[in-house]
């Protein structure tokens, strides 16, 4: 699990072309949204596609995205259970 | 009509009246925005999600904006390939059934005046904006669009420019108008 957490720090700050944060600055438990990192709702919808791209995971209901990406931590127990590669 | 700052890039150039104030021989286009971005220290992490030809004309109006109040001033800009660098971005993403992911980052770019929207996001601006595409610049057209602008007391200043980028092919030539 700690290292999807890592994994997922990294493909955040590629695939929302978050330049300016480093990985230490995103702690397990910090907001996602609405927090330090000024993600919008476009990077709310790039999020629903990395779920896809990268874990095979297809959201059925978008309004889940709220508290699957509340924080890194959400994000990789919710990978976990529903994983399909 | 009075044209008072000038910024062109082109060239890993970027010349404002006359004077170079930042020069990198970076290899491509993004890289080179991304140099320019850090030397003019222009704090504004949008500006890593931007398209290529947004960053063009975001790189290019930051040095005649900088941190003056621009809320009555308007944008007429152009170019000749509109945003058919990134629409090309978009489509590589879903040509294929089996690796198809739509990036819904890239696609909001897929129209040219995203760029003038970006401008205007950044200074606040309510003020009236245009995109034009033309087969080449044309100053009169420009100048004369904005001179409409400007004698209907809708602005004080008319940020005008050309703004063209496909693949590694570019050049920006922004200035600013005013009666």
């Amino acid at each position: 699990m700690e290292n999807l957490r890592e994994e997922l720090k990294h493909k955040i700050i590629e695939v929302l072309n978050l330049e300016d944060v480093a990985i230490e600055e995103i702690k397990d438990t910090d907001p996602l949204f609405g927090g330090g990192l000024g993600l919008d709702s476009i990077d709310a919808l790039e999020l629903i596609v990395l779920l896809d791209k990268e874990y095979g995971i297809k959201l059925a209901d978008p309004k889940k995205g709220k508290e699957i990406f509340a924080s890194i931590d959400t994000m990789a127990k919710f990978i976990e259970e529903n994983r399909t590669k | 009509m009075k044209k008072t700052d000038i910024c062109t890039i082109e060239h890993s150039k970027i010349i404002v009246n006359n004077e170079v104030i930042f020069e990198n021989q970076t290899e491509t286009f993004s890289e080179f925005a991304k140099e320019a971005y850090k030397n003019l220290a222009l704090n504004y992490p949008k500006f890593h999600k931007m398209d290529n030809l947004s960053k063009l004309a975001f790189l290019a109006s930051e040095v005649i904006l900088k941190d003056e109040d621009h809320s009555r001033t308007a944008l007429v800009f152009a170019n000749k390939s509109s945003s058919l660098d990134t629409d090309f971005k978009y489509q590589e993403s879903i040509n294929s059934q089996e690796n198809y992911f739509p990036s819904p980052a890239v696609f909001v770019y897929t129209l040219p005046n995203i760029c003038v929207g970006e401008i205007s996001i950044k200074h606040q601006m309510q003020t009236e904006n245009a995109f034009f595409i033309l087969d080449e610049f044309d100053e009169k057209f420009l100048n004369d669009y904005s001179e409409q602008i400007l004698q209907s007391g809708k602005a004080d200043k008319v940020l005008c420019g050309w703004v063209e980028l496909y693949q590694e092919s570019y050049k920006a030539f922004v200035y600013l108008l005013t009666l």
